[in-house]
């Protein structure tokens, strides 16, 4: 099985760990993540105001480039996932809107493809059972804190990836690896997001919230699914560990490199490394 | 308070209501949005308040907060509204005014270097969609 992959920006420049141990996660199941031949940014924010088309023009590209390699197209951003979901709803729903689009780009898109969380492949087109059957280390008495912010579910009636409220989809891959997931309140909350350019006041408080929350109901790593979040909880961690009595700072990872890992990868497309805080002693300390 | 019929539809209460397709008057003030919006402890007018300010009009009054540069289009409110009013929407509707007439709510060359050298792309991307007109 090969899947068209649409990387985005961040996955080919500051957040490769988490596109590398993704596709050879992918190959390691079975499957074939396969990078679109031409592809640009997204616009990292769906446009929230309906009469804002110009925003839609850069993500109906990428999808109308996705369309000509196959019928879906799978992504590991968040916010990539969100807006190319929304943006494919409104060309499939809307004529009006995709007519003027379509003048703008000089394509035929008519929003016929699947875009699909890589959550989702695993979870509908992979199954868990066969991803847990697959593992070759299991991350066995790891406590992880599974945090989706806010892109990956909302809004609901467009997402519809789970429960906006009580959503159990990354919990539930993190049990298939072995993981003891945490469940803690504030794992809808937002991280503070593109406050991170000027307001890093705002930022430390939002993530702090978050890691609060996590590391409180004992979580020993937060796992994430996207860059700007794992940056702004990364970023915001000293503050809070100075700031907080008795809060111990955790590492920050991106979902598929536990994943990786318990698939028995190689560590160089983990990218352990080039987390702030290396997960690499606590999975040593739990002997996985 | 004397209310003026066309001040609570004004050309700039038509606009936003244009641009962002939301009908202020749906909302009741549960203060569902206030009470999930996680940026609502820095913002000098909470997101149910700048319903009731637009509901009466005074669109000049929610400008002049921090409001909507605090915002961080999380969508927590408007997933919790019980009339599906999106204040996220609405929000981005008053900065978008600001941003189309050429205002830049910061300044690039203002960035600081380790910022832009660190970031994530995606990080700068996003905020120059909402900061930089």
């Amino acid at each position: 099985m090969k899947i068209p992959y649409y990387p985005g920006c961040t996955l080919s420049t500051t957040a490769k760990p988490f596109d590398t141990s993704a596709r050879a996660a992918a190959v390691a199941l079975g499957f074939e993540m396969e990078e679109l031949k031409q592809w640009n940014c997204c616009g990292a924010g769906f446009p929230l105001t309906p009469d804002n088309i110009i925003g839609l023009t850069a993500p109906t590209k990428v999808l109308a480039n996705a369309r000509k390699e196959g019928d879906t197209v799978t992504t590991l951003c968040s916010v990539c996932y969100n807006v190319l979901k929304r943006t494919n709803k409104v060309v499939r729903d809307d004529k009006e809107k995709r007519r003027i689009i379509t003048d703008f780009i000089e394509e035929e898109y008519d929003g016929s493809l699947d875009v699909l969380h890589f959550f989702e492949v695993l979870r509908d087109k992979v199954g868990f059972d066969k991803v847990k059957a697959a593992v070759k280390r299991p991350l066995t008495g790891i406590k992880a804190g599974a945090y989706y912010g806010c892109m990956l579910l909302r809004p609901f009636e467009d997402m519809g990836i789970d429960n906006c409220e009580a959503p159990t989809v990354f919990e539930d891959l993190l049990e298939a690896i072995g993981c003891e997931p945490v469940d803690f309140p504030d794992k809808i909350e937002c991280c503070g997001a593109h406050m991170a350019m000027g307001r890093e006041d705002i930022v430390e408080k939002l993530s702090g919230n978050v890691m609060q929350s996590a590391v409180g109901r004992g979580a020993e790593v937060i796992v994430t699914s996207c860059p700007l979040c794992q940056y702004n909880l990364e970023k915001s961690q000293p503050a809070m560990a100075a700031g907080t009595a008795g809060y111990r700072p955790v590492p920050i990872v991106y979902f598929t490199q536990l994943l990786g890992y318990a698939l028995g990868q190689d560590e160089t497309t983990l990218g352990f490394e080039s987390n702030a805080m290396d997960v690499r002693p606590l999975l040593k300390e739990k002997g996985v | 308070m004397k209310l003026e019929k066309k001040e609570i539809k004004s050309e700039a209460m038509q606009q936003l209501e244009r641009m962002t397709g939301e009908e202020v008057r749906d909302c009741y003030q549960c203060g569902n949005c206030s009470g999930g919006c996680p940026v609502s402890f820095e913002m000098e007018i909470a997101p149910s308040q700048v319903i009731r300010f637009l509901q009466l009009g005074k669109l000049e009054e929610v400008m002049r907060a921090n409001t909507m540069w605090v915002c961080v289009g999380c969508l927590q409110c408007y997933s919790r509204c019980p009339k599906s009013v999106s204040a996220a929407k609405l929000l981005e509707g008053l900065r978008q005014m600001v941003l189309r007439k050429g205002e830049n709510h910061k300044e690039i060359e203002d960035l600081p270097f380790p910022f832009l050298k660190n970031a994530p792309q995606q990080a700068i991307v996003s905020g120059f969609r909402k900061f930089v007109s």
